[in-house]
């Protein structure tokens, strides 16, 4: 799949570098607005992140954390539609080289249709999707259109998966896996400690695919330990208040410092 | 032929939670368990000790044991008869849930939940509610267990229904208010589920409806079951017969369930669910997901069902005067009876509630809860066309005391007010 060798390529050519790890950043399409959301993405590909998740607002986004909560809430508010989404992803792959996933819930993929859905992701040039709302057992069909259109279904790995389960997740994914650092909802502080070093290499006994490693990342030494022991460092949260408390300054600044 | 065509589609309570020849957790296409990975071990766990307890029959023994002797069941049913003479048509009985501890079927639920959560050995519990009732229900449940609990409730509900908060409060709950989204109980729902994926170790999410993802539409319709098979015998007993029409109102759709099952086998029961037509038909003005024909199938909050939804799969505003009723989705056990035609849907619109209200108020003494005032409007018209020696039932579901500021704006009652005036001067500014 096109997705797991721009990975292994990025992942190699890291090696040349001081960075620890390959950067996936997140931004919830058209909040504060599409423009914002065009200014945050220059400054990423500056700082060379390596996939950028585009969130389709959802009414209902009860895995995430109040930030989000509210980003999700004000875009379909200010009037964000599933199309703008998708006009706005064909943009943003025409433009950075950055690979793109979309993020969201599976309603949103539901109610367009599975087929409809992913041929529309695929237009716009996504390399996948990630359904943090759809188990594995609900997902066959949608997985098998993916395969098809080589679209990657992320899978999340959690710290309460027992090992039967994560061998059954690694089975259903492809592209990368998402490992969920923590208990709890998005944009809550995560301690980098052994323990979540024990989740990730329990993980890694089940997968060849890269590894990204989400939930409180902010700042360098959290991209330092994932570094150790994965491959993908996930930004959300943290960049989206950068954002909100001083725009492109702040924003610049919060991968200076994590990244710089 | 026709006949033939409804016996091959009537659908026992048996086979409706009978997974084995059908995906488990699912009715018909709906239902399901669509919830966040981090969640997949505590819901096999919650699961697999409710299947225990439900092959268990000392759980249910003790369940019942419980009912009697800590919230008054059974609770009796109830010939309506100055109603049905003063219509001329049908035979009203009532189904007196409201007369349970906390003034509603809610605690049925609840009390088997809190069971669960002893034999889990939980020590938290958190709940979302709507009208309060539910929330009330549980922090009484979680006082009586020694649990610790936290009651999520959207910010506009919380304004409405002040005395049920007061109650949550002093019985030991925290009360969270919801300010996200519409501030209702689809709102609080959301945030029960983050901090139930954050704090699942200790705490089980007592959701009060019989909804989400599975097993809580099974499990929340087998603790009030209790309802229906009770009713089913106190029926015969008072009327002599089995009821021709059975009337509940449906918001999550559990206390109809509830009752429903005990009449799911008797083909000649006509079962009616009767949802909240707020200011009637017109996306935004209801919350009647399947009376009038403004939802559509989609997936949220733990599982597949109808929901008031956009063509982007965003949920649209609902309304409904009251607050139990005034919800997305809805039971997808419901819908499957309902595609099956086992189950007919009814919406009934905020005015004709305030005047079965009334009339219910007047000639029996009974002041019916906001919601189960929707089963008692439906009930009331199609009464009055039936004949005297056809029997209809009709779920109070809950009671109407904890309404008295939103039924007294409704009826303009000018003394309430000057009440209320005075109450506050009495206490003066903050």
């Amino acid at each position: 799949m096109a997705l797991n060798n721009y990975l292994a390529e990025r992942k190699q050519a890291l090696a040349s570098t001081k960075r620890p790890a390959m950067i996936m950043t997140h931004v919830v399409c058209g909040y504060p607005s599409f423009d914002d959301n065009w200014k945050e993405l220059e400054i990423m590909q500056s700082y060379g992140v390596d996939l950028v998740e585009l969130q389709f607002p959802f009414s209902e986004p009860s895995a995430d954390g109040p930030l989000f909560v509210k980003a999700n809430q004000e875009a379909i508010e200010n009037g964000v539609h599933v199309e703008d989404c998708f006009a706005f992803m064909k943009k943003v792959t025409d433009h950075f080289s950055f690979k793109v996933i979309m993020m969201g819930y599976y309603n949103t993929v539901f109610k367009t249709g599975h087929k409809r859905f992913l041929q529309r992701l695929k237009d716009a040039g996504a390399s996948g999707f990630i359904l943090p709302d759809l188990p594995v057992e609900e997902a066959g069909e949608l997985h098998d259109i993916a395969a098809e259109l080589e679209l990657a279904p992320i899978v999340l790995m959690t710290p309460t998966n027992s090992d039967q389960r994560l061998a059954q997740l690694a089975e259903a994914a492809d592209g990368f896996i998402y490992t969920v650092a923590r208990k709890g909802v998005t944009g809550s502080n995560t301690d980098m400690n052994s323990e979540v070093s024990q989740f990730i290499d329990r993980c890694r006994q089940h997968t060849e695919l890269p590894l990204a490693v989400g939930f409180g990342v902010s700042e360098a030494k959290d991209v330092a330990f994932i570094g150790q022991h994965a491959d993908i460092a996930v930004i959300g949260t943290a960049a989206l208040k950068a954002w909100e408390h001083g725009k492109e300054q702040a924003l610049s600044e919060f991968f200076e410092q994590l990244l710089g | 032929m026709l006949r033939y065509a409804a016996i091959q589609n009537l659908v026992s309570t048996m086979d409706l939670f009978n997974f084995n020849n059908g995906r488990e957790g699912y009715y018909g296409e709906y239902g399901g368990t669509f919830l966040p990975e981090i969640l997949h071990s505590t819901i096999e766990e919650l699961k697999a000790e409710f299947r225990k307890a439900k092959d268990d029959p000392t759980f249910w023994q003790e369940f019942m044991e419980l009912m009697q002797s800590y919230s008054g069941r059974p609770t009796p049913v109830t010939h309506l008869t100055n109603l049905s003479n003063k219509l001329g048509g049908a035979q009203i009985f009532v189904k007196r849930e409201d007369l349970n501890h906390t003034g509603s079927h809610k605690i049925n639920n609840v009390m088997g939940q809190g069971l669960l959560v002893k034999r889990m050995g939980k020590t938290r519990v958190i709940a979302e509610t709507g009208a309060g009732q539910h929330g009330y229900a549980t922090a009484t449940m979680a006082a009586r267990f020694g649990f610790d609990s936290k009651i999520y409730m959207g910010a506009v509900d919380v304004a409405r229904q002040r005395p049920n908060v007061f109650w949550m409060e002093n019985m030991g709950s925290e009360v969270v208010a919801v300010t996200d989204g519409q501030q209702t109980l689809k709102d609080a729902i959301n945030e029960c589920l983050r901090d139930w994926v954050t704090n699942m170790d200790n705490t089980h999410y007592v959701l009060g409806t019989a909804c989400g993802p599975h097993p809580f539409p099974e499990m929340v319709s087998w603790f009030q079951s209790i309802i229906g098979r009770e009713a089913r015998d106190q029926i015969l007993q008072a009327a002599g017969k089995l009821p021709d029409r059975v009337f509940a109102c449906v918001g999550g759709g559990s206390n109809a369930i509830g009752l429903f099952q005990g009449f799911m086998e008797d083909k000649s029961t006509e079962l009616v669910g009767c949802e909240a037509g707020g200011f009637g038909p017109g996306k935004g003005n209801h919350a009647a997901r399947l009376a009038y024909k403004d939802a559509s199938v989609g997936v949220a909050q733990g599982m597949k069902t109808y929901f008031l939804q956009n063509d982007d799969g965003n949920m649209l505003h609902t309304h409904s005067v009251a607050a139990g009723l005034d919800y997305i989705g809805v039971n997808p056990v419901l819908v499957h009876l309902w595609e099956q035609e086992r189950v007919r849907f009814e919406a009934v619109t905020d005015a004709q509630v305030t005047e079965a209200l009334k009339l219910t108020m007047r000639t029996e003494g009974l002041i019916p809860a906001l919601e189960s005032s929707h089963g008692f409007a439906q009930a009331i018209l199609e009464a009055e066309q039936m004949s005297k020696d056809e029997v209809v039932l009709i779920n109070m579901s809950g009671r109407g005391d904890k309404d008295i500021f939103t039924i007294a704006d409704a009826l303009g009652d000018e003394h309430w007010k000057q009440f209320i005036r005075q109450k506050s001067s009495e206490y003066g500014p903050e």
